[in-house]
């Protein structure tokens, strides 16, 4: 019984994790420019389709993490640059269209390039699970858990500490306040679709040696990255996390105790009844609007 | 103004010169397959101009209206070919149940707006499309399934000549129906909420009831239209309740104009047409759809039909 | 017609009306003023019923108001306008008055699309009734244009005529004036003139100080969410607390 528990439990902080690392991509665009992209689960997908592409043609896995990463990171500043900024002051609707057609034109080209098939990548530190209270813990899993969890104590710090993460988290809060002390808002939403990428490819490249990567893996991983960062209430970095392992569970325990078919649906159920009734999420700041 | 250039311009004007179009269509096509490619236009452009109604002129954004449409093609086959029902009354069926359950998920839906409407309709489709793929038994499952003909009191609708008719009227009894709606108090009370929702509730729109009733409409219509597609085509697969088909739909009404019914079937024209000359090129289609989109909404904003229409207007002036 | 009671809201800690009770007689023009901040918008958002008290009561005609959603108070005869327009700009100039009359019309979807006879010819009045409107507030010119076409004065009068084609018994305009130059806010004080002696009552929220000055029969003056004084436009202009408020206290 418990080990079962456990089970589900550790494959569900896997996944979590990687949710939880779409979602505060997620959440660091929305909150820094308002828009939702929905591309992110494309840098998710590039992340780990690079990565293999490159491992499998012999480039020694640190390396080619490493390349992956840093292009996948390239393509959100392009993306940023060529279709976000021209559009700036659109409509909500204008700009979540604009990220639709920019997550098909990734997805289509890479479907082009690399074709339908699924690709592998070789678990960082071999395959043998570890057996922990009668539950099995691939390593792969604990190398998702410990990133992660190192990423978000680096963004942490970063936002915290740094200069820039401040003024991007003064950007979030009041984009014209920010400008008028001189923050060049603009570098600081290219940079966010940057770093929105970058944490985007390094779950996908953690994920790739459990799950399958290939060129349409992006868009579950991305809409239910999203899911997450709206049960988190598109707030702080800590509800997106909270969000993206509380989404991960649930859906390990409905696969292992109710119906492993209607897995996916999870995630779904779980926004629309967010949604209807708690829109801000569970974290997520009370706001008053003004006539 | 001459009596005729005001007939032209009115909306008799242009039903009739529709109506005339269509009339003269199946003349000038070379063979069936541009009939058919015209059959998918005009079925397409009902939904299209349907999802137009609650995009464009009430302002709702549906990522999930595929949904919908799948239900309608999938409760018209399931009903024919495992239960027997008469296929008008399996349309009903479909229908009806979209109503139901477009009616019961609006209230909380309509309650939000921008992107966590967009994410709200996300999901209800992506959750739709689930269930089909994974209720293999009343579904035929990811595979999908056959679909019986279409048999109106012992009369089968077959042939191409005989879809056509069904189609073309189908478009032409929508485009009647939609621009008498937008030239009517309730099309106003639509356009209003979307010009401001709060100056509509002041004057006494009771907003939440019509964008309810609008939603609900659109979805009917796309239960409809799928009911009937999945006649025509003849087999059908969970794909068509998914989320690209949604993006799909979504296209159509951006690219040809939000708030325009000639813009909905130049859209569905378009973007019906684009996927039969990419065939031959796999991969294509997405990343051309994807290219579409992004350019008409950074350079076209309102799509092709209300652009083009303002810059006559202009160069006249 | 109107009786506002010990009214209150409060936004978290910000009390942003306090205990704020006055009369509005019928047929009359009555102005509420005092400085940015004061709770004018608040009040005019909470008599027409987009904001939900958080004490006291709204009394319309003998009905208690309070907490009635702006659709509703429609239907009992109150019409308003935005400080910040609230124009819907997708549409044309006369459809937005039209907008305004549509409670009397047909709200039917299934006869709208049919486009049934009684439908069409109510809309064919209603539009008559529009255009008369639209004349009556000065934007005749504009009768074919669309209302992003129309420059700022324009637009504000046009969301007067929308409110009017409510026949409203009471009209609330926020902000009539704001944003118009001299010449634009003489006219402006013409047509609410005009509109009090059709029969409507008028309440007004305003900073132009002539304007209220010239029009209102009754002054209720706030500050900080209170009452700060009310009368005629001459015992306010002579109450000490409100030149205090207003201008400072001698040093």
């Amino acid at each position: 019984m418990l080990a079962q528990f456990l089970q589900f439990l550790f494959s569900g902080l896997t996944v979590g994790s990687a949710y939880a690392l779409a979602a505060l991509g997620f959440t660091i665009i929305y909150n820094t420019s308002g828009v939702i992209n929905f591309a992110q689960g494309e840098f998710i997908m590039l992340g780990g389709m690079l990565a293999a592409l490159l491992s499998g043609a012999g480039v020694p896995l640190a390396l080619a993490i490493v390349i992956a990463v840093v292009v996948t990171c390239a393509i959100g500043l392009v993306m940023e640059k060529v279709v976000i900024e021209p559009a700036q002051n659109a409509q909500v609707v204008t700009l979540i269209i604009i990220t639709i057609g920019a997550s098909l034109t990734i997805r289509g080209l890479v479907q082009i390039w690399l074709g339908k098939g699924t690709h592998s990548l070789a678990p960082f530190s071999g395959d043998t699970p570890l057996v922990l209270l009668g539950a099995s813990l691939l390593p792969q899993s604990l190398w998702v858990l410990g990133v992660s969890l190192g990423l978000v104590a680096a963004l942490a710090w970063f936002f915290g500490r740094t200069l820039l993460g401040k003024a991007m988290l003064a950007t979030s809060h009041n984009r014209l306040a920010a400008q008028l002390v001189g923050i060049n808002t603009r570098r600081v939403l290219l940079l966010s679709f940057g770093l929105a990428a970058l944490l985007g490819a390094v779950g996908g490249i953690l994920v790739a040696p459990i799950t399958y990567t290939a060129y349409d893996a992006g868009i579950m991983l991305g809409l239910k990255g999203f899911v997450a960062a709206v049960l988190g209430g598109l707030g702080g970095g800590v509800g997106a996390v909270a969000g993206g392992l509380i989404l991960g569970i649930a859906e390990a325990m409905t696969a292992g105790y109710i119906s492993s078919s209607y897995k996916d649906a999870v995630p779904f159920v779980l926004i629309l009844l967010i949604l209807f009734f708690m829109p801000r999420g569970l974290f997520g700041a009370k706001s008053a609007e003004r006539v | 103004m001459k009596p005729i250039t005001r007939l032209l311009r009115s909306r008799h004007g242009a039903l009739l010169v529709l109506a005339l179009v269509l009339a003269a269509l199946p003349l000038v096509l070379p063979n069936a397959f541009y009939v058919d490619v015209a059959i998918r236009i005009a079925l397409n452009a009902v939904v299209v101009i349907a999802l137009n109604l609650l995009m464009g002129y009430t302002g709702q954004i549906s990522l999930g209206h595929a949904g919908f449409y799948g239900l309608g093609a999938y409760a018209s086959a399931a009903l024919t070919t495992h239960f027997n029902w008469p296929p008008l009354l399996a349309l009903a069926a479909g229908a009806c149940a979209t109503a139901l359950l477009a009616w019961v998920l609006a209230r909380p839906i309509l309650r939000l707006k921008g992107h966590t409407l967009a994410m709200a309709t996300l999901g209800l489709g992506i959750i739709i499309s689930i269930v089909i793929n994974n209720e293999q038994q009343f579904t035929g499952g990811p595979d999908g399934m056959a679909v019986p003909s279409f048999e109106v009191l012992g009369k089968a609708v077959t042939g191409e000549t005989g879809w056509y008719a069904v189609a073309a009227l189908m478009l032409l009894l929508m485009t009647w129906l939609a621009l008498n709606l937008i030239d009517s108090p309730v099309g106003r009370a639509l356009q209003a909420i979307h010009g401001s929702e709060i100056a509509a509730r002041v004057a006494g729109v009771d907003t939440t009831r019509f964008k309810v009733r609008v939603f609900v409409l659109s979805a009917v219509v796309a239960s409809i239209a799928g009911s009937v597609s999945a006649h025509y085509i003849g087999f059908i697969t969970p794909g068509m309740a998914g989320f690209f088909h949604s993006i799909e739909l979504v296209t159509m009404v951006v690219v040809g104009g939000m708030a325009s019914v000639f813009g909905s079937i130049l859209g569905a024209a378009l973007l019906t047409v684009l996927p039969q000359l990419l065939q031959a090129f796999e991969g294509w289609e997405v990343v051309v759809f994807g290219v579409i989109l992004m350019a008409t909404m950074i350079f076209l904003p309102r799509g092709l039909v209300p652009s083009i229409s303002l810059r006559l207007k202009g160069g006249r002036a | 017609m109107l009786t506002i009671s010990h009214l209150g809201k409060s936004f978290g800690g910000v009390h942003a009306v306090q205990d704020v009770s006055f009369s509005v007689r019928e047929g009359a023009i009555h102005s509420v003023i005092g400085p940015n901040g004061a709770g004018k918008t608040t009040l005019f958002n909470l008599v027409s019923g987009i904001y939900t008290p958080s004490s006291g009561s709204i009394v319309l005609r003998g009905e208690d108001v309070a907490g009635l959603s702006p659709d509703a108070l429609a239907r009992r005869g109150v019409s308003r306008t935005f400080q910040n327009l609230q124009v819907c700009m997708n549409m044309r100039a006369i459809d937005n008055v039209m907008v305004g009359s549509h409670l009397r019309l047909n709200q039917n979807l299934f006869a709208s699309m049919l486009a049934l006879p009684s439908v069409r010819r109510k809309d064919a009045a209603c539009r008559e009734e529009a255009a008369q409107l639209m004349d009556f507030v000065g934007v005749g010119k504009y009768i074919d244009a669309e209302a992003s076409q129309m420059p700022y004065g324009a637009l504000k009068r046009l969301e007067i005529a929308r409110a009017l084609a409510a026949r409203p018994s009471l009209l609330l305009l926020d902000e009539p004036a704001a944003g118009l130059n001299h010449t634009e806010t003489d006219e402006i004080e013409t047509l609410i003139r005009k509109v009090a002696q059709s029969g409507v009552t008028v309440l007004l929220v305003e900073h132009d100080m002539k304007l209220v000055m010239n029009l209102s029969d009754h002054i209720l003056v706030l500050d900080y969410g209170k009452t700060l004084a009310e009368g005629t436009a001459a015992e306010v202009r002579a109450n000490p607390a409100v030149i205090a408020a207003y201008l400072g206290v001698a040093a």
